[in-house]
């Protein structure tokens, strides 16, 4: 299922929706490539709320994401990551590396200053 | 479904894609969760079940994944099986280390798998295949 993406201000913002498949993840990582490209946006908002499973996978690709949005010139927050996908995360040794997250969307936008 | 069902509950998906992967960890998290499994558990089971399905989509192509409940005398659990045909892995204490991996991975999968699980049991030959059998029992 493709990921909706929405411009608000300097932004793009992308809320996942539910479970995603390898294939959508990296889909979700070129719509954002894309569309920071073509809207000049300064940050990129990844909400993964409903994300009950963020494994290895998913964490390679949201950090990948991040790294390419921050060659073009972007700052990229995750948002929302839940508390026992956060403890899995620990226990599996997964990193979001240099990163920012926050725990909703207002405190996204406030880091970002956008 | 009542206590005997649930005893003898058992969800096997064909693994053959990512897609399958999502599905894999889908039906084992709510037979998890029916058995009585919660909050971080139900996460770390979800996680390890991605995990493993994945390498076999990575290295093997296609394969299984089995889940079913386990009842000792006094203690209730899931099993969870993956199965597969694919190369097997030469040097299980070294794929089980932290950071190695010998496809795109993390390398984490195997050994992250291990420490969200109870039991985690590798059955491996090259050239024959892999099973792995990871446990989680109630609190």
């Amino acid at each position: 299922m493709r990921v909706p993406i929405l411009k608000q201000g300097d932004c793009v913002i992308a809320s996942i929706q539910s479970a995603l498949t390898d294939e959508d993840l990296y889909q979700l990582r070129d719509d954002l490539s894309h569309l920071l490209g073509k809207y000049r946006s300064k940050g990129v908002i990844v909400d993964v709320t409903v994300l009950d499973v963020m494994d290895s996978f998913a964490t390679r690709t949201v950090r990948d994401l991040a790294q390419m949005a921050r060659l073009r010139g972007a700052e990229t927050v995750i948002v929302g990551i839940q508390p026992e996908v956060a403890f899995a995360m620990v226990q599996l040794g997964l990193e979001l590396g240099n990163v920012a997250t926050s725990l909703d969307l207002e405190e996204a936008l406030a880091l970002l200053q956008v | 479904m009542n206590r005997d069902d649930l005893d003898h509950a058992v969800r096997a998906i064909r693994i053959a894609s990512d897609v399958d992967i999502v599905e894999a960890r889908t039906a084992v998290r709510s037979l998890a969760s029916e058995v009585g499994f919660a909050g971080t558990d139900l996460v770390m089971i979800a996680t390890a079940v991605s995990e493993i399905a994945r390498n076999i989509v990575e290295y093997a192509k296609r394969g299984q994944v089995i889940c079913s409940v386990v009842q000792t005398t006094s203690h209730r659990g899931l099993e969870i099986v993956a199965r597969d045909e694919g190369p097997g892995i030469a040097d299980v204490s070294q794929a089980m280390q932290d950071g190695y991996s010998s496809a795109s991975g993390l390398g984490l999968g195997l050994p992250g798998s291990r420490r969200m699980m109870d039991e985690f049991l590798v059955d491996t030959k090259p050239g024959r295949g892999t099973t792995i059998t990871m446990r989680k029992w109630l609190p």
